[in-house]
């Protein structure tokens, strides 16, 4: 990497951070309790719209993995959503009826959040309809997972999408408010991923999975990006070049080992087809408010008009992040 | 009853750990002098001083700085043990522990234990020439070189300086009398030997050499321990696992069980955080009154294989933490497979004839340009493989990558040739668990069989001769690690069975499988006549080798033949 590539990287971060603090103009605090935030803990940040049936749920299993503070920004629910996170003693809500993809897809808004309250804070960049698992999640807290890393000198920790998918048609995938959408949505594909390196940001792209499989059997090069770090040692410096799939400076990209070994990483189990995704697909496709063109979107649409099922004989469903590692989608590195 | 065993307790952080640990002890009997880090605000050191000051047995030394690698730790070591040795001149052995070391075993049992043996001294203390655990090359020049700079703070100059003193050969002289050994830090000496080395009439001239050895707490101790101990016991009663770069493991809530087992008297390091683990050992225990020997072999298994996870990883897989570099991955696949050029062709039921002898799965061409021919005709396959050429084709490494991993524990085989999509030769080539066979050639029987318009035929066969020439150089290449077998079709003819022993017994998952049964070999009457056909066009199907125009007739004769046994 030469020295005018990097300098380019340099100013594209520059860039990113300028467009944050520009667009945290859009954002208007409807409840700001970022004062309860002490040194050392650890943040959750995340947009969202209309997405009410989930977030009882996604709090309780951030709270129990022990996330202190949820830093959320709505993009004009109109679903009771932002009522309800307005009444929790741990979320500091901002809502903005601004352009989701002008924001890059929300990117500007959480940048600029979490360079004015995330430094020095471990932060978990997550959509809320993604669950992390780590290893030892079952009987180790967030904090056991950021204190290791600390001890061990490494600032971000990465943890690929896994798409969970329902047995049987999409549609008949009722998920009801407050339930674990784990329960309805419990298989995944566990060895159907193809990697090839970015070497311009130093990451992996990581493409696959069954939205490469059912809805993307044709198009590869378009099948949407599973590679994510979503847990970073935020410093004011850093931003998130696009969605949470890279980051400058590029250095934090290298959450993977070139050598033959592994490093510690997990996984977000991402609880996106459930019957509630139908409605969305399309509510999205006319906003036309997605990456690409929405391309992703419509792809959805046209498969989805057959109400698909994703399911196949070769399916797995999940138990517990052991079965992740044992398949090889995480890894404990040498957490021990 | 007057204390027999003291201990010397540096403490940094987590002090409300620490005060459960200081009050575990002195409840046990043991006076503890505590070290506090001199980085600690004196804030912070005098609310954690008050709230030990109801304990007679509980003292606090000077307090010194004490940064890793450096002589601080040593210092502080040195006058909290002074400070312990003429508080308590009953004491006959001195335990060094830290805020996050835990007793796992009553502290009885640890007394009982020292008393059993006396005048040993426990402390880990190797040869330079045998110390195998130092991470960054630095062992034996840890006392030869010098190192000002803080490894923390300032690692370019550091290492640096390191590098500048080795090419000068600009070296310290080992003072006399001093053999270099090093090994844990932490240790439970005798009174006699800790009194020796902090009364020795020559300390000030060892210190001043010492001062500037790189981690001098794992080799000042280590090595005056030497020079006066008369029993030494080389090894840390305090159970402390590294890891790759040198950091301690550490202990969770989950690892109670383990440490039980482990029948250790003292664990470093512990989360400050796991609750239970405190509990379950500094709670009322209801361990037995047994005096057994520590035997941490179960966490050293645990703790070695992590570190091999982290350095070696699995061989074959690739995912989001490990994507080795070209040449690192430790096996491009994780078990050996097996691929098929040509067999098809010539044998009409090789596939399930195939599975029926071996057992392993066996699959079509899965490189075929129309669709992904997996095992039966399946449109998805183990993991959620996808029959999509596309997708296939769109990382092909990756696919073949997959299949082999998600199918650990079977044999996989599969059909290729020159008709199918080659972008993976080189992968499989370059692969030690590929055993390729190849009968060069063997695409010229379907031809023969087709009723295409023959100059469409000769174009055909002549394409096809060229991406299996090229093909062939790549499995001849100088990089290529597979088990190959090339056999022209001509070759291959004259030992049919034979040549099908040698292939099959290399699958073997039971062993050494014999033929029952052949597979039936198709009509080949008249491809001699074919191959001259398509000489007299001006094609040279070299790669089919020296096939007779009319060939006697046994080798067209197998179908007809009964299936025979081959040893």
């Amino acid at each position: 990497m030469n020295v005018l590539k990097r300098y380019r990287l340099r100013l594209r971060r520059k860039r990113w951070r300028l467009r944050a603090m520009r667009k945290r103009h859009e954002l208007s605090a409807v409840s700001d309790r970022t004062s309860l935030i002490r040194p050392g803990q650890i943040l959750v940040f995340s947009t969202f719209r209309n997405e009410d049936v989930r977030l009882p749920h996604f709090l309780r299993y951030y709270r129990d993995l022990g996330v202190d503070h949820f830093l959320m920004v709505d993009n004009g629910s109109d679903d009771g959503g932002r009522e309800y996170l307005a009444g929790q003693p741990d979320v500091s809500l901002w809502t903005t009826e601004a352009s989701y993809k002008r924001a890059r897809f929300g990117v500007d808004w959480l940048n600029g959040l979490q360079s004015r309250y995330g430094h020095g804070h471990w932060c978990l960049v997550v959509d809320p309809d993604e669950l992390l698992v780590y290893p030892f999640c079952d009987t180790r807290p967030l904090q056991a997972l950021t204190d290791w890393l600390d001890a061990s000198s490494i600032k971000a920790f990465g943890a690929m999408l896994l798409d969970m998918y329902p047995k049987g048609p999409i549609d008949e995938a009722v998920y009801r408010r407050d339930d674990d959408p784990l329960t309805v949505a419990s298989w995944f594909d566990a060895g159907n991923y193809m990697i090839s390196r970015n070497w311009r940001f130093g990451n992996l792209w990581i493409q696959g999975g069954p939205r490469a499989r059912v809805f993307f059997p044709d198009k590869p090069a378009r099948a949407p990006a599973l590679n994510k770090i979503p847990l970073v040692k935020w410093k004011r410096h850093y931003a998130y070049d696009s969605s949470t799939h890279n980051l400058l400076p590029r250095g934090l990209n290298l959450v993977y080992d070139e050598w033959g070994g592994e490093k510690a990483s997990g996984v977000l189990l991402h609880t996106k087809f459930l019957n509630s995704f139908t409605t969305k697909a399309e509510e999205e496709l006319k906003r036309r408010q997605h990456y690409a063109g929405s391309h992703e979107y419509r792809a959805y649409a046209a498969t989805l008009k057959d109400n698909p099922d994703l399911w196949c004989r070769w399916s797995e469903k999940y138990i517990n992040w052991r079965q992740l590692e044992v398949l090889g989608l995480m890894s404990k590195g040498n957490w021990a | 009853m007057t204390p027999v065993l003291g201990v010397v307790m540096l403490v940094h952080t987590a002090f409300d750990r620490a005060e459960q640990v200081i009050r575990h002890w002195v409840s046990g009997g043991c006076p503890v002098v505590v070290h506090v880090d001199a980085n600690v605000p004196a804030r912070v050191y005098a609310i954690f001083a008050a709230r030990l000051s109801d304990l007679e047995m509980v003292k606090f030394s000077r307090r010194h700085r004490c940064e890793w690698g450096t002589w601080g730790i040593v210092a502080a070591t040195q006058s909290a043990a002074e400070l312990l040795l003429s508080s308590w001149p009953g004491l006959r052995n001195v335990y060094l522990a830290s805020g996050a070391c835990l007793p796992l075993r009553p502290i009885e049992e640890l007394q009982d234990y020292l008393n059993d043996r006396p005048g040993t001294d426990f402390i880990e203390s190797v040869t330079t020439a045998d110390v195998h655990w130092t991470v960054g090359g630095l062992s034996e020049e840890r006392f030869t070189l010098r190192f000002p700079f803080s490894w923390r703070r300032h690692r370019r100059l550091f290492d640096t300086y390191v590098r500048l003193q080795r090419r000068t050969g600009l070296v310290r002289k080992i003072p006399d009398g001093i053999d270099p050994h090093m090994g844990s830090q932490w240790w439970c000496l005798t009174r006699r030997t800790l009194t020796a080395i902090l009364t020795d009439p020559d300390r000030p001239r060892l210190e001043r050499y010492f001062r500037k050895v790189w981690i001098p707490d794992e080799s000042y101790f280590q090595t005056l321990a030497r020079r006066y101990s008369h029993r030494i016991e080389s090894r840390s009663l305090t159970l402390t696992k590294f890891d790759f770069q040198g950091k301690p493991h550490i202990f969770y809530d989950d690892h109670i069980p383990l440490l039980r087992r482990s029948d250790c008297f003292v664990a470093r390091k512990i989360w400050p955080r796991a609750e239970e683990l405190y509990q379950a050992f500094l709670g009322p225990t209801s361990y037995g009154a047994q005096i057994s020997e520590p035997n941490p072999g179960k966490i050293d298994r645990l703790f070695s294989k992590a570190v091999e996870r982290r350095t070696k990883g699995r061989p074959g897989l690739y995912m989001q933490s490990r994507f080795p570099n070209e040449g690192w991955e430790n096996g491009l696949t994780s078990s050996p497979y097996s691929v098929f050029q040509g067999f098809t062709e010539l044998f009409e039921d090789f596939e399930p004839w195939l599975a029926r002898t071996t057992g392993a799965r066996v699959h079509g061409h899965l490189f075929a340009p129309t669709r992904v021919e997996f095992e039966d005709g399946q449109p998805v396959f183990a993991g959620g493989l996808s029959d999509s050429t596309a997708l296939r084709d769109y990382h092909p490494r990756m696919f073949l990558t997959n299949l082999i991993w998600n199918t650990r524990g079977e044999h996989q085989c599969f059909q290729f040739g020159p008709r199918d999509s080659q972008k993976v030769i080189w992968d499989i080539a370059k692969d030690s668990h590929a055993r390729v066979s190849v009968i060069s050639g063997g695409w010229a029987v379907p031809l023969f069989r087709s009723d295409l318009d023959f100059a469409e035929l000769r174009a055909e066969a002549a394409r096809l001769q060229k991406i299996e020439a090229e093909h062939l150089n790549v499995l001849r290449s100088y990089y290529a690690k597979a088990r190959i077998r090339i056999w022209s079709m001509a070759e291959f003819l004259e030992e049919p069975m034979e040549n099908l022993q040698q292939v099959i017994a290399e699958i073997a998952a039971k062993g050494s499988v014999r033929i029952a049964e052949a597979p039936r070999l198709r009509d080949l009457s008249g491809f001699g006549q074919f191959l001259q056909q398509l000489r007299n066009q001006g094609m040279q199907p070299h790669l089919i080798g020296e096939f007779p125009v009319n060939p006697p007739s046994d080798t067209t004769a197998p179908p007809r033949r009964k299936p025979y046994l081959v040893r």
